[in-house]
């Protein structure tokens, strides 16, 4: 199932002008604050009626101005997980997570209350009273809540934004498994880079409310013409890879399509396929096989694609096998190592250089 | 300190139904008017507003006469009313509707203030869980204001018991019939020699406001803790 949007809106001296299509999986919304993000999602769930429209759920239209069609908020059947996690205060979190359960409509595929319990790792909190619980928690329990409601799909903004890395980390492998376990299209609202990389399967790039780029999170992240839409300090593109072995020394060898890498402790089984986000500005271009150089990972690649701002920097996109890099490099290392489209070169690049937040589980469309 | 005579039991039992039913009939008709007030956007609000506060700042004896006026034997509504055999007229049932008519605006102001406290983003929340408007109110918005309404409901019962001008105006102060306790208070000060008398209805009557007031509070607690605010 998918989900198109068509909305056109004008508000406050600003106009959303947004077309995209979401398909299964996480389609990470993605922009500044500011540039309509939240409105898009709001929309979509009917907490605002945009100016024109059209908003299609699998078969089912939610919105068509054109026609007259308005599907109120609570006929829609979207599972809408919010920032600042709206629990009702005074319900326990049992009550809470079966709220949407109670109004969901007989027939609706539902989720079991158990599983989802086991998949956000809640169980010890279904006593409680929401006023009781950590940020982490009411987040998780957010999420269950919109989970079991038996939604359409899901809609996330911004869940993690209100929490410190530690819980972020706590949390993020939950909606990995929610993508991976749960047929229910997910759009979820996101400003930070790191998230979006790790979480999401496609990508809606917004600027000052319009579409700027969009795809499949891989290919808009392997985009050197993307880069300045993303921001120059955080591209970086996405690197499938095997688990093979885990050595002695505290690395993992994992298999990518280009050849071997090598990375600080990967906590994912043998055989188990991982994304790993590798940072444009941590990828040096070599002509030669370097020699007797500490860096372990050193990839045969071919420049694709070379963009070139007005400042000194250019971004190269390299194909690594069947993956695409991304390298920031200087456009004068550009020239004087005549790198053009069809140039074949060596990617090199530093283990210690991947945060472990930045290696995430893969995911089906990977 | 004198016991009370029969006559004050009386007036203490009659001012107890009395404020029971002035609260009981006008807390529904005040949650709706609170709503109104909180949440709607429609032509007529303020006047709907000034209407409902006119009893606070009008003389109690104009708002007693207006009552007598509209609701009398041979007013435009009470004669209405009186073939339907409901009649207010030098009745305890006038005493009730002159009570609960002066405190309906103390009523709807804490109810409005309770419901304007209540984040409309969880009622949002609530509608995207697949939960009507009328469904939202009822699970999500009413338990929520609580204790605003009960606060209200003490308060509008604290006034009936006290209220004297426009009761007095409207349906008299007939013994049994609609002698409330502060129209007692009033009868026996007319009495030389009867002040023992008032006295200790006002003790009654200061017992039977604080013990309410402390209810309130008591219950007010407990549900906040209940409601984890």
């Amino acid at each position: 199932m998918s989900l198109t949007v068509r909305l056109r809106h004008a508000f406050g001296g600003f106009t959303l002008d947004v077309a995209f299509e979401a398909p299964a999986g996480i389609t990470a919304l993605f922009g500044r604050s500011g540039s309509g993000k939240t409105t898009i999602v709001n929309a979509v769930a009917g907490l605002m009626r945009p100016d024109e429209g059209r908003i299609v759920a699998g078969d089912t239209v939610l919105l068509d101005t054109a026609a007259g069609r308005f599907v109120p908020p609570h006929r829609r059947r979207v599972g809408y997980v919010f920032q600042e996690g709206r629990l009702f205060p005074h319900l326990s979190v049992r009550q809470n997570l079966l709220f949407g359960a109670f109004f969901a409509p007989r027939g609706a595929p539902r989720e079991d209350l158990g599983r989802v319990v086991d998949l956000l790792g809640i169980a010890h909190l279904l006593g409680r009273r929401p006023g009781m619980l950590s940020g982490g928690e009411k987040s998780r329990v957010a999420i269950g809540r919109a989970l079991l409601a038996a939604p359409r799909l899901l809609l996330m903004d911004e869940p993690l934004a209100a929490l410190d890395e530690a819980r972020k980390a706590e949390i993020i492998p939950y909606l990995e498994r929610l993508r991976d376990e749960t047929e229910v299209p997910i759009l979820y609202v996101s400003h930070s880079l790191p998230e979006v990389a790790r979480l999401a399967t496609s990508l809606v790039a917004i600027d000052a409310g319009r579409v700027v780029r969009a795809g499949s999170t891989t290919t808009v992240l392997a985009d050197p013409a993307a880069v300045p839409v993303l921001g120059h300090r955080e591209a970086g593109a996405i690197l499938t890879a095997r688990v093979v072995r885990h050595h002695a020394d505290g690395l993992t060898e994992l298999a990518a399509s280009a050849g071997p890498i090598y990375l600080p402790t990967v906590d994912a089984p043998l055989g188990a396929t991982v994304r790993v986000r590798i940072e444009a500005h941590d990828v040096i271009i070599a002509r030669e096989p370097p020699s007797a150089i500490s860096a372990l990972n050193v990839l045969p690649v071919m420049v694709t694609e070379i963009a070139e701002g007005s400042g000194p920097g250019a971004a190269v996109g390299l194909q690594a096998g069947e993956d695409r890099l991304l390298a920031r490099i200087t456009r004068r290392s550009v020239g004087t190592l005549g790198l053009a489209p069809g140039v074949a070169c060596y990617a090199i690049l530093k283990s210690t250089s991947v945060a472990r937040r930045d290696v995430g589980a893969g995911d089906r469309a990977v | 300190m004198s016991v009370l005579t029969p006559e004050a039991w009386q007036a203490v039992a009659l001012s107890l139904r009395v404020s029971v039913w002035a609260t009981l009939v006008s807390l529904p008709v005040a949650i709706l008017v609170a709503l109104l007030l909180a949440r709607g956007h429609f032509w007529g609000k303020s006047l709907l507003n000034g209407l409902v506060h006119l009893p606070l700042i009008l003389p109690p004896v104009v708002t007693g006469y207006m009552l007598l006026i509209l609701f009398g034997r041979r007013g435009p509504i009470g004669s209405v009313l009186a073939e339907v055999g409901i009649v207010f007229a030098f009745n305890w049932t006038g005493a009730a509707l002159a009570a609960g008519v002066m405190a309906f605006p103390l009523m709807v102001r804490a109810i409005r203030l309770s419901i304007e406290a209540v984040d409309p983003r969880l009622e949002e929340a609530a509608g995207t869980l697949g939960a009507s408007r009328i469904a939202t109110f009822a699970v999500v918005t009413l338990p929520l204001i609580v204790p605003g309404i009960l606060a209200g409901a003490i308060l509008a019962f604290a006034k009936a018991m006290g209220e004297f001008g426009a009761t007095i105006t409207f349906v008299s102060n007939i013994p049994g019939r609609t002698q409330t306790l502060p129209s007692a208070i009033y009868a026996f000060l007319q009495v030389p020699g009867e002040e023992g008398a008032a006295l200790s209805l006002v003790a009654v009557s200061v017992a039977i406001s604080m013990g309410a007031l402390i209810a309130s509070e008591i219950l007010a607690a407990r549900i906040a803790r209940r409601i984890g605010r």
